[in-house]
């Protein structure tokens, strides 16, 4: 329990801390720190309005984050959610537009499946590539991605654009009946509830499922994983294949309830938010709802920041990357006992393989 | 097509493999240093875009293009120093914190920038190659970056320094074995630092040649990856200071073939043709790795290599 609350503690406090180093960096820039933390919270968690802005972003990340989050309990550090995203969407809008769907629930669920297929394809491809290839997923990934962001434009301005979307390329819309509605009239869309549950049943697959747990070992001790004959590229596929889908559904439910067809705008960095999303909810799916809310938040509130008191738009870029490197630094700055209990456990091969499952075992030593 | 486009075409893509190129050969060349050390530093695609604004900021500020290459520098060195100090702690890996790193940069760099979207800054010299030709296209085109030279000096220099120095040698000593290094009596936390950092200001070169030459302004999507494909280069070119100049010219030209057709009206594909230079990365891994075994010339202790 104590050790719970200690991986609670350490991400907070380095949050507070990159909350605290932000203030500094605006200070510089002549604006009051105390006013950017309120008008922070406001934009974030400070009325309804602010929390639908909030939910409504936390719907992708949670899902980009997922596309992080699987294949790092595998041991695969994928950091091309972006391209699974964009390509989701793309995917979404052209089935819709290629195949005559009935405008009800079973045309919008057709409308996700289209985008998780598309996802899931594009993340087992790097997958493939590291096991088949020994190419080295990280990078992979990420170039996967930019090629992606290229064959999307060229599809939107090209062969699947709508001739009356003149300013800004886009492919044809959703028929009205396909898209993804608000709950209960509001603003937040049922994306939102789509990404919570994909995280609860994730999480709930990682821990009490036969083949989560294989994918848990695969990924903390893979010589183990061999010495139990655990079929471990089929596990890390897999473990890619859900987390792309995730990632390609986000793109789908961008599509289907915000901006109605696939254009640009689609490329709006939820992929790379997602990585780190993932990283502070330590590649574990169910804390990756609260940790996505946080950063939902954040983002609803950079236009109120860019509004309010004409700090660029940037600004929570720099937040977010100042978060993400405290965060990292408070890992390498923990407890000795910490250390004492780590030391026992025998790190992965790759790099970055054995961070979420050490963690899994440091626990369960602990207990 | 006519005789003038064909030459219109090819002097933009040899004319954009030195100029495209350049931010790669720095950047490649930073990368193979800080591996060299058994680090690998996923920020330098952060450092490059932080020390591309810093070179324009600081060359709008001071009037002076050389300034403005050292400000970017020195940019890109502090970065690659935070990455450094970062990695030496306990049970941070450096893939993750390479990942933060390429965030915060991208963020600091778009954050300071923005008043430097609009305004002008002095340029670094061109080198004419192009004198032998009456055509302007091919003037222009064939343009070259002043500091490409510079760069390609380095390479020699470093290839050089890694086979006859005391300090290439214990760079190397430190990415092939730790153990040994640590048995000697040196630091290899220290040693890597030092490696990473000295990268770091070298890729802040290569910042400097992407917004100080052509195209010579600074906006938000300056880089999109060249400090990613610089990682991939360095596998290519197998962790030669030599073989990256190659490399990354075959890079440029790549990279140079949307840019050359769209120049000479063939608009179909432009996005398409802006992928090959991450296309031909993945080829070329493809081609250059190997299952189940590290690929030659790596460093020993190079964790994206070892699986």
């Amino acid at each position: 329990m104590r050790h719970a609350l200690k991986e609670f503690a350490l991400p907070v406090f380095a949050i507070a801390a990159a909350l605290l180093l932000f203030g500094v960096l605006v200070a510089f820039a002549g604006i009051d720190p105390v006013e950017v933390w309120a008008t922070l919270f406001k934009g974030a968690f400070g009325d309804w309005f602010s929390w639908q802005n909030t939910l409504q972003r936390a719907a992708p990340l949670m899902l980009t984050a997922l596309c992080v989050a699987l294949p790092a309990r595998a041991g695969l550090i994928v950091i091309g959610g972006e391209g699974a995203l964009v390509l989701g969407g793309l995917a979404s809008a052209a089935l819709a537009h290629a195949v005559p769907l009935p405008g009800n629930v079973v045309g919008t669920a057709a409308v996700c499946m289209a985008g998780a297929l598309a996802g899931a394809l594009w993340i087992v491809l790097a997958g493939w590539l590291r096991q088949y290839r020994g190419i080295n997923e990280t990078i992979s990934s990420l170039l996967l991605a930019y090629i992606a962001i290229g064959i999307f434009k060229h599809l939107v301005e090209g062969p699947l654009r709508d001739p009356a979307s003149l300013n800004k390329p886009s492919t044809h819309a959703l028929n009205d009946g396909l898209l993804i509605g608000g709950i209960g009239g509001s603003d937040v869309h049922w994306g939102f509830v789509i990404g919570v549950l994909a995280c609860l049943a994730l999480g709930w697959w990682l821990r009490a499922t036969a083949s989560g747990f294989s994918v848990r070992v695969v990924g903390g001790n893979p010589r183990t994983a061999q010495l139990v004959g655990l079929p471990a590229t089929r596990l890390i596929l897999g473990a890619c294949g859900l987390g792309g889908a995730c990632a390609g559904l986000a793109g789908a439910v961008e599509v289907a309830a915000v901006h109605t067809n696939a254009n640009a705008s689609l490329i709006a960095g939820y992929g790379y938010a997602g990585i780190l999303v993932s990283f502070i909810a330590r590649h574990n799916p169910v804390a990756i709802v609260p940790v996505a809310i946080l950063f939902g938040g954040f983002g609803a509130a950079g236009s109120l920041l860019q509004r309010r008191l004409g700090l660029p738009d940037a600004s929570v870029l720099v937040l977010q990357g100042i978060a993400f490197v405290l965060i990292l630094a408070s890992e390498g700055l923990r407890m000795a006992d910490w250390n004492a209990l780590r030391a026992r456990v025998p790190r992965g091969g790759e790099f970055g393989a054995g961070r979420a499952a050490p963690k899994a075992n440091a626990a369960e030593a602990a207990q | 097509m006519t005789a003038d486009q064909w030459i219109a075409l090819a002097a933009g893509i040899v004319g954009g493999a030195l100029r495209v190129g350049a931010p790669f050969l720095f950047v490649s060349l930073g990368e193979c240093l800080t591996e060299k050390s058994g680090r690998i530093n996923l920020g330098l695609e952060g450092v490059l875009v932080l020390s591309a604004m810093a070179a324009f900021g600081g060359a709008y500020l001071t009037g002076s293009a050389w300034l403005g290459v050292l400000i970017g520098a020195v940019a890109g060195a502090a970065l690659a120093l935070l990455h450094g100090l970062l990695c030496s702690l306990d049970r941070v890996n450096d893939v993750a914190t390479g990942i933060a790193l390429m965030l915060l940069g991208t963020g600091l760099a778009f954050y300071l920038g923005k008043p430097l979207i609009q305004p002008q800054a002095p340029q670094i010299p061109a080198i004419p190659l192009g004198f032998w030709s009456d055509d302007a296209v091919v003037r222009s085109a064939l343009q070259l970056n002043a500091l490409v030279p510079i760069g390609v000096a380095l390479a020699v220099l470093l290839w050089w320094g890694f086979a006859r120095t005391r300090a290439g040698l214990l760079v190397r000593m430190a990415g092939d074995s730790a153990q040994a290094t640590r048995a000697l009596g040196y630091s290899v936390s220290g040693l890597r630092i030092a490696a990473t950092t000295a990268g770091g200001f070298i890729a802040g070169l290569g910042g400097a040649s992407l917004t100080l030459f052509y195209p010579g302004s600074w906006n938000e999507g300056i880089s999109s990856g060249q400090g990613l494909i610089a990682v991939a280069l360095v596998i290519f070119a197998r962790w030669s200071p030599l073989r990256c100049v190659g490399a990354a010219f075959l890079f440029g030209g790549a990279g140079a073939i949307g840019p050359a057709l769209q120049s000479i009206g063939m608009g179909w594909g432009y996005h398409l043709f802006n992928t090959v230079p991450y296309v031909l990365t993945l080829a070329i891994l493809v081609l250059t790795c190997k299952p189940g075994s590290a690929a030659v010339g790596s460093p020993g202790e190079l964790s994206s290599t070892r699986s």
